[in-house]
């Protein structure tokens, strides 16, 4: 379905920055793409600025019921090798990620 | 160059002690092997949800009533979102737009007189897991262990003006916490970390300067170090027309100085927004007040009491009270019967030393003092009724250690009584003076010094018992000056 | 004579009680029927053969020695890949998780099994739950069972592919925007979303945290409300379920709608809506009628402005949400020599485009100078919806509407925009915006044999008025006992 752009919202330096911010690496072709998906969709939705919210509350939450508060015990176990099971690379009982420049 | 006013604020990190972690059941203890104090939860597994620690909320709340905030009745946590390795779900749970306590205050003690500095916000947040760098240096690796332990995050205003009152802010505010018993102070173990916020202005001017963060910063000797380093690099930057840049700067206590951190391409944009799997927390007035009655003496309203009812000087009496075992320790003394002075002293100068040198003050709650208070109290009542001179007081502490017994009784049993007998020092003095003429010459002569000397020869020779003021003064009279 | 795969769970749990069939023969009979029809359906990812039989062997053995094996006593189920099951692969559709293996259950997971459920396996679904066709899964296609050049819908498309056709007697599944209802509805079976905080979300692989519901698919109405007896309820480690207590729904089903009062509110009946969809759903609110509710047209005047809401709402939670693969303690990682080249070339290897397209859109809706005409916006306007649904329940007990605008359409179709995609969520999505208890129950065919899904709305934690409507309208109908020739 081809559809007509009206105006761009999105650069495409903005979605350079979003991409860092993800940590989402992007082909050149993708990154066009999704500049154009995004631009598109947000125009879709540039009509939510019509409404008059001005003295509405944002929905913190639908629920109908206070916050859960538990008690302070501990209950779980000294783990074993099931935080490791999944791991990608380790170091015996360490996680191990490629060096931390700081 | 024309005058510059400094400006201070300070965050501080505090571990809380609870049993348990913030959003999960394991256990908050420092420690263990590797990974072995984590559960899904604190390990952000896919699927897991946060739930509450109730004793956290406590500890947050009794934070702020020390410290004069306003506590607020509905409050929400938010998500702070960034990558790093030790964040497992790519997002910190902390507080944001509404934190829990806010518009408190701390007066401290500074320069002689009283400062009172504003406390912006207090909010609750999960800790971290760690980095550690591997032994080959092309990898680092993640223990999970302190992911989730609770933190309180407590933020000053920018009301502090010199290095002093940083540190006063600073002490105040860990003593408050640990008489609370909600952290227990120790910045080199990393339970109360400081980061601060230093910016310079040329005097009179309202607007404040560009602010620059320092972190890194793991004692209160590297605080002042750091702190005074930066504001004498701004200062130079701001006469000298240079432009300062607002960024973090690491202290580095090796070659104590602020270095930039390394710069990234794009800004961390943290993109707050209200925790989605926590309910807004609601803390009624009832909850405040039951934690209200708990709350124990604060260090300040201590101070003024030991200045009042044992007649202490300001600085001996913050000296006592910074720690609330300490300041209990103290008092145990006194009731013992020792003169609130002279026990002062005792715990200042003997006590604390060994304390600090053993590190025994690395916990909330000194588990073994090198001697009980009641028998410190009688040490500082022997010496005080001359039975005993400072020396041989002094040389019983560690005979006294772990023993639970009086040191009444053990220099009686040793006959370690000093002797204040004056015959039998005018003896020892004139045996002194006779085998010593030359430097009995020499004091006569004006040269005031020496007389330390054949105190000393005195003391020898009578096994150090003799007392020294009574050694003095008849050595004094026997020299004819 | 119905063949095992046939019964429905009440039955098949009651014959299993009865040790009329044992446990290990109604596992026997669902694996066999997945053998038999996967190649054609493709609805599951992973079939647990093994545990499944030993599961059912546990079962019979606790039945031959006279103890109460629970209400779902040994009967066949699969699980929606995105539900964590201990010690079997859970993969939430995408390859960033494919070798990922849980120690722990999910809640709803460890009630079902308590419960005497037997899981035969883990069920295809749009990759993270985005999507509404299971077209977005990395890992397999799954086919309509009723057609197989067409969609289930989605997300959970595995879901209701496998309860429609006979591979398994129910199913859960999870429903954000639609994603229990709408494949219910394409697959012709029953499907339920409960109120936001019914059921537990721990173990749940989060999508969009305020609006992911577990609910369960099934043939009809009374086995979808067993099924919701079994994993509604309190959880202490989810900090958003409800503390309410969970009522028998099975007992409520009795009652009929006599008296009852529905409303139909027209901006559920758009232009561009399949004319056979309109007057499949027209055609049920009159049999409704007949039945003796009282239906009233009323308005939700907000409705053309859920869209962008939810997708605001729900792909600014999703991009914090799926922060946590980064390939460090578990996932897929792609090795490279830095840090930040190892985050980005993992996340870009294991995520599909749609989900990318909604961690993108996520991230910017919330980033700063975004965050209040986006985010802050979408949650406001959300207020003006729910109370849209507060002002209508006034007078009405529970609402009637299309599922969809269409039946199922064909693979490939809608993949091209993703907005064209979006606009398939139109009639459910206002649903998880507040909270609402939805059930989806098919209400007729299409001249090409494709089920019509209808939908009923109920008020916060009123499953029991949402069910029985459900079970008088299947009392008087037979859509439910129509399966797919597969």
């Amino acid at each position: 379905m081809r559809y007509e752009r009206v105006f761009v919202a999105i650069t495409r330096e903005e979605v350079r920055r979003v991409a860092a911010l993800a940590r989402l690496r992007l082909a050149p072709e993708e990154e066009a793409r999704l500049t154009g998906d995004l631009d598109h969709i947000l125009e879709a939705f540039a009509r939510l600025s019509a409404l008059d919210t001005k003295t509405v509350e944002p929905t913190a939450h639908v629920e109908d019921f206070g916050a859960l508060l538990r008690q302070d015990t501990v209950e779980n176990p000294r783990a074993g090798d099931e935080p490791l099971a999944n791991a990608p690379a380790r170091d015996g009982r360490f996680f191990k990620v490629p060096k931390i420049i700081e | 160059m024309s005058a510059v006013e400094t400006v201070i604020g300070l965050e501080v990190h505090a571990e809380l002690l609870t049993r348990s972690k913030i959003f999960c059941r394991c256990s908050a203890a420092f420690g263990g092997p590797a990974n072995t104090n984590v559960c899904p939860v604190c390990l952000g597994m896919p699927g897991v949800l946060p739930v509450l620690n109730r004793r956290v909320v406590e500890f947050a709340i009794r934070a702020g009533l020390a410290t004069d905030c306003t506590i607020a009745r509905s409050s929400r946590f938010a998500r702070k979102n960034y990558f790093y390795p030790d964040l497992p779900k790519g997002y910190q749970i902390s507080m944001y737009e509404t934190p829990i306590c806010t518009g408190g205050r701390l007066d401290v003690l500074v320069d002689g007189g009283t400062k009172r500095i504003g406390l912006t916000r207090i909010h609750m947040e999960e800790d971290t897991g760690k980095n550690i760098h591997d032994a080959h240096g092309d990898a680092s690796l993640v223990d999970f262990n302190r992911s989730g332990v609770p933190l309180l995050e407590i933020v000053s205003e920018p009301d502090m003006r010199t290095v002093a009152e940083a540190g006063a802010y600073l002490r105040m505010l860990r003593s408050i916490l640990m008489y609370l018993e909600i952290c227990d102070g120790n910045m080199e173990e990393g339970s109360f970390r400081c980061d601060a916020n230093v910016s310079v202005r040329p005097a009179g001017q309202a607007a404040f300067g560009t602010k620059v963060e320092i972190k890194n910063m793991n004692s209160f000797r590297a605080v002042e170090k750091a702190i005074t380093y930066e504001v004498q690099r701004q200062t130079e930057a701001l006469s000298s027309g240079e432009r300062i840049v607002q960024e973090t700067r690491l202290w580095d206590a090796e070659r104590e100085e602020t270095r930039s951190m390394r710069r990234k391409e794009y800004a961390d944009d943290y993109r707050y927004f209200p925790e989605p799997d926590l309910l807004p927390l609601v803390v009624d007035a009832g909850w405040v007040d039951e934690i209200r009655a708990t709350l124990p003496e604060l260090p300040a309203a201590r101070r003024d009491r030991f200045i009042r009812d044992h007649g202490l000087s300001p600085y001996d009496a913050d000296v006592l009270t910074q720690r609330k075992d300490v300041a209990d320790y103290f008092e145990a003394g006194v009731a013992a019967g020792a003169p609130p002075k002279e026990m002062a002293n005792w715990v200042m100068t003997e006590l604390l030393r060994i304390v600090r040198e053993e590190k025994l003050d690395r916990a909330l709650v000194v588990r073994d003092w090198p001697l009980m208070a009641t028998q410190l109290a009688r040490l500082a009542l022997l010496v005080q009724a001359g039975t005993i001179n400072r020396n041989t007081a002094k040389s019983l502490i560690p005979r006294l250690r772990g023993t639970g017994r009086d040191p009444e009784e053990l220099v009686t049993a040793e006959g370690l009584a000093q002797v204040s007998d004056r015959a039998a020092i005018e003896r020892a003095v004139a045996e002194v003076v006779a085998r010593h003429p030359a430097q009995a010459a020499e004091f006569r002569a004006g040269k005031d010094r020496v007389l330390g000397f054949l105190v000393g020869q005195v003391m020898k020779a009578s096994g150090g018992k003799a007392n020294p003021q009574l050694v003095q003064e008849l050595l004094r009279e026997a020299l004819g000056g | 004579m119905t063949s095992l795969h046939e019964l429905s769970l009440r039955e098949a749990a009651r014959r299993v009680r009865r040790r009329e069939t044992s446990s290990v023969e109604l596992v026997r009979a669902a694996l066999d029927r997945i053998a038999a029809v996967e190649p054609a359906v493709g609805a599951f990812l992973t079939v647990t053969d093994a545990e499944a039989l030993g599961a059912a062997e546990a079962i019979d053995r606790r039945i031959a020695a006279g103890e109460d094996p629970g209400p779902l006593a040994g009967v066949p189920m699969g699980i929606k890949d995105i539900i964590c099951t201990a010690g079997v692969r859970t993969t939430a559709g995408s390859r960033i998780l494919e070798r990922f293996v849980p120690a722990y259950d999910a809640t709803v997971t460890a009630r079902l099994k308590r419960a005497g459920a037997v899981i035969v396996g883990k069920l295809n679904c749009d990759e993270f739950a985005m999507g509404s066709s299971t077209e977005n899964s990395a890992l397999g296609t799954t086919r309509n069972p009723w057609d197989g050049n067409r969609v289930p819908g989605g997300s959970s498309g595995g879901s209701g592919a496998a309860v429609a056709a006979g591979e398994c007697q129910a199913a859960l599944g999870t429903d954000t925007g639609g994603s229990v209802r709408l494949p219910a509805a394409f697959c012709g079976v029953v499907g339920l979303k409960p109120t936001y905080g019914r059921v537990s979300r721990y173990g749940v692989i989060a999508y969009a945290s305020s609006l992911d519901q577990v609910g369960p698919l099934a043939r009809d109405v009374a086995d979808t409300a067993l099924m919701l007896e079994a994993i509604a309820g309190h959880d202490p480690a989810d900090s958003t379920a409800s503390p309410r207590p969970v009522p028998s729904y099975l007992a409520a089903l009795e009652h009929g709608v006599r008296g009852l009062r529905l409303g139909l509110p027209r901006e559920y009946f758009v232009e561009g809506m399949q004319p056979e969809v309109e007057s499949g759903v027209r055609a049920a609110v009159r049999e409704l009628e007949r039945l003796g509710a009282i239906v009233e047209p009323v308005s939700l005047p907000h409705t053309e402005y859920a869209i962008a809401t939810y997708y605001l709402i729900a792909t600014a939670e999703a991009s914090s949400n799926l922060a946590r693969y980064d390939g460090i303690r578990y996932g897929l990682r792609v090795p490279a020599d830095s840090l930040g080249a190892m985050y980005e070339a993992s996340r870009a290897a294991g995520f599909g485009t749609e989900v990318k397209r909604r961690i993108m859109l996520g991230t910017y809706a919330l980033s700063a100078g975004y965050y209040d005409a986006y985010y802050l916006k979408a949650q406001q306007v959300r207020t003006l919806i729910r109370r849209d649904f507060e002002q209508v329940f006034q007078r009405c007990e529970a609402l009637v509407t299309p599922v969809a605008p269409t039946t199922a359409f064909r693979l490939g179709e809608k993949i091209a925009d993703p907005l064209t995609m979006y606009l398939s969520d139109i009639f459910t999505i206002s649903v998880n915006l507040a909270g609402l208890p939805g059930l989806a129950l098919p209400c007729g065919f299409d001249a090409s044999g494709l089920p019509i899904g209808l939908q009923v709305i109920g008020r916060p934690f009123d499953e029991e008025t949402v069910l029985r409507v459900g079970a008088a309208y299947e009392r008087a109908t037979e859509w439910h006992r129509r399966r797919p020739s597969i």
